[in-house]
């Protein structure tokens, strides 16, 4: 228990309970499951994917291009509506846009050998792009109500679809990531890809499955998001890949890859949410939540980084006797 | 021909093939847009070029030591509306203006340096917490106002359209003499003296750097100080064009001014890039930008779709150029 509590699951823990116990101070309100389920609703879209951009970094690969999709999936499904189709096929067809997108980025990275750094981001300007060509300035809505009910309407007891739809690829990315050798590779390409690929493992394949893996969840995320605001336009999400990257990198994933568990990006999304939450209860304005989760960021990892440096000096004398 | 190709730098054949891109689009907007040879787009083009510039060179001279800076767009914006909001109250003239934005910008740069050098965080993560920071505090100072052309000194909106020199109709504007001065600086600095080359050692072996007694610390902290600086620059243009700053000013930056050195043939993971690169690169992104809005045949939206796939085909040419170069010379040196 102990041990747990110096880790950096621990840290964060601890930080989660001061979050919710400070809030609870302030707004009596703040833990009724009304206000736990609106306030996980509110960003459900970004925490989904930030899901999937775990397994991304921890390959020590990065995706900007997640928002673009995003906002690509739901003006496609935008026009498709708009055009006719049934809802359902429409989806579908969203969904496959997003896996293409995610082989796209992937064949780029994997096989052009472009830093993903790059080649994502000119996607990221890409993908918007071809959301703005769709709707141009145009906004889409009048999409059937049980769509717009997925992010709101009660669905599995209290919970909404979007929720529901969280749990399940928590558990399911969660499982895979720590309890199957997919996972284990992911990590092993993040260690030392060029090591892994020596000892056997196929890194392009593994690294392309996990690009589409995130073009198909960010498609779906941008589908929620449009239920959500039930209406789309060129700009939907846009953005959105800064906060999603905030959230992996706070729950302790390593920016260099091959470090980083499900369970801190999980406290770490419980963290951002709830800090967002309480201040919007104590009417404090978006941007200012905004700047306080970048100093969240900052200190997450300049923090520690200090108590080291001090723990060295501390011990250097001792060092030296030693030696 | 194969010796010739060997004798070439593999950077400065990238330097010569970009040129040719760029003739090569400027040449076939020329056969789609009338007039587009004119004096007239041609300044256009050079005042917007001009914007960027500034910033893409500090992006650069950070990118060049193995870090990254996202917070410009971000800096671009507040110093903008700041100063703006100054010069409606106190005239300083236009060099105590100019000066005022590098000192400003060197102190938010001094800040991303001192956390990423001695703090020892991720250039990533400083800045894009940065990013989300320097945003903030625009929203906050601005209490949702906006700064207009009327209520600051006449010189700044008259400063963009100051020419240096006139070459028939063509009018070199103040704008753009500046910022490439800023590039020729930095560009000698960088080929030909000694504390600038340490930029280069720091970003293409940190640890040997260090061995060869580098205070590798400091020069991240000086580049990540000159790329504030240079935001200020591109803080100043960007008020003195467009008068008007809201705070949505500068959204974005960051992302452009990375694709306009990766596109000039920056090694986004340091130790190589040169300022005519930057230079290149930037005019070549600006000219596809603004002559896609006013090329007919397609709507003006399919302008970032378009930007997108220019710069993964750029990066990727220039990675496949490169490897096969590598081996190349591996023939030729066995």
């Amino acid at each position: 228990m102990r041990i747990f509590f110096k880790t950096w699951e621990g840290l964060l823990l601890i930080i989660l309970c001061a979050t919710v116990i400070a809030n609870v101070l302030l707004v009596p309100e703040f833990l009724t499951l009304q206000n736990q389920i609106n306030l996980f609703s509110l960003s459900i879209e970004k925490a989904i994917v930030a899901l999937v951009m775990t397994y991304v970094i921890i390959s020590a690969e990065i995706d900007l291009s997640v928002a673009s999709v995003m906002g690509l999936a739901a003006c496609v499904f935008g026009t498709l509506v708009a055009g006719g189709w049934n809802p359902a096929l429409a989806i579908a067809v969203c969904l496959i846009v997003g896996a293409a997108a995610g082989a796209f980025n992937a064949f780029w990275v994997t096989y052009v050998g472009i830093p993903s750094l790059v080649g994502t981001l000119a996607m990221l300007i890409g993908f918007r792009g071809f959301a703005r060509v769709l709707l141009e300035d145009r906004g889409i809505n009048g999409f059937p109500d049980w769509f717009n009910g997925l992010a709101r309407d009660p669905f599995l007891g209290p919970l909404p679809f979007s929720i529901v739809v969280f749990i399940v690829l928590l558990l399911l990315l969660g499982y895979v990531l720590h309890f199957t050798s997919f996972g284990r590779r992911v990590f092993v390409i993040g260690n030392n890809a060029e090591m892994s690929r020596y000892s056997g493992v196929r890194t392009a394949r593994v690294k392309t499955t996990i690009y589409i893996m995130s073009g198909v969840i960010s498609a779906m995320a941008g589908l929620l998001y449009a239920a959500r605001l039930s209406s789309v336009r060129g700009d939907a999400a846009y953005g959105f890949e800064l906060d999603i990257i905030t959230m992996v990198l706070l729950g302790g994933v390593s920016i260099f890859g091959g470090k980083g568990s499900m369970l801190g990006v999980v406290l770490s999304i419980l963290i951002v949410l709830n800090l967002r939450n309480g201040m919007s209860l104590v009417n404090i304005d978006g941007h200012r939540q905004t700047a306080v989760i970048g100093v969240l960021l900052i200190a997450s990892v300049l923090v520690p980084n200090l108590i080291e440096r001090v723990r060295v000096a501390r011990s250097a004398p001792l060092k030296a006797q030693v030696n | 021909m194969m010796s010739l190709l060997q004798k070439v730098h593999p950077q400065n054949l990238r330097l010569i093939a970009l040129a040719i891109v760029l003739l090569l689009l400027i040449m076939f907007f020329a056969t789609q847009i009338d007039n587009y040879l004119s004096p007239r787009m041609l300044n256009r083009i050079a005042t917007s070029a001009a914007l960027f510039l500034p910033i893409a060179i500090g992006q650069a001279l950070v990118v060049i030591t193995r870090n990254v800076d996202l917070s410009v767009g971000s800096l671009v914006g507040f110093l903008a509306f700041f100063m703006g909001d100054m010069l409606g109250h106190y005239d300083l003239g236009p060099v105590l203006t100019v000066m005022a934005f590098l000192i400003l910008g060197g102190c938010f740069g001094a800040i991303n340096g001192a956390l990423v050098s001695y703090g020892k965080v991720p250039s990533i993560i400083v800045t894009l917490g940065t990013l989300a920071i320097f945003r903030a505090l625009l929203i906050e100072y601005s209490g949702s106002r906006t700064i207009t052309t009327d209520s600051m000194p006449k010189w700044v909106a008259d400063f963009p359209q100051l020419s240096v020199f006139t070459v028939g109709s063509f009018e070199v504007r103040l704008t753009v003499v500046l910022a490439l001065a800023a590039a020729l600086i930095f560009g000698v600095a960088l080929s030909r003296l000694r504390s600038a080359r340490k930029l280069y050692a720091v970003g293409s072996n940190p640890d040997a750097a260090v061995m060869a007694g580098i205070n590798s610390q400091r020069v991240v902290f000086t580049a990540f100080v000159l790329s504030g600086m240079m935001a200020g620059l591109g803080g100043f243009m960007f008020l003195a064009r467009f008068g008007n700053i809201t705070v949505g000013a500068g959204l974005g930056f960051e992302f452009k001014s990375v694709s306009e050195i990766v596109v000039g043939g920056v090694n986004i993971f340091g130790g190589s890039g040169s300022m005519l690169g930057v230079v290149l690169g930037t005019v070549l992104v600006d000219t596809l930008e603004n002559s896609l809005l006013r090329w007919q045949v397609i709507s003006e939206f399919w302008r970032d779709a378009l930007l997108g796939m220019l710069i993964i085909m750029a990066v990727a040419a220039d990675t496949l150029m490169t490897r096969s170069f590598a081996r190349l010379r591996a023939k030729k040196d066995v």
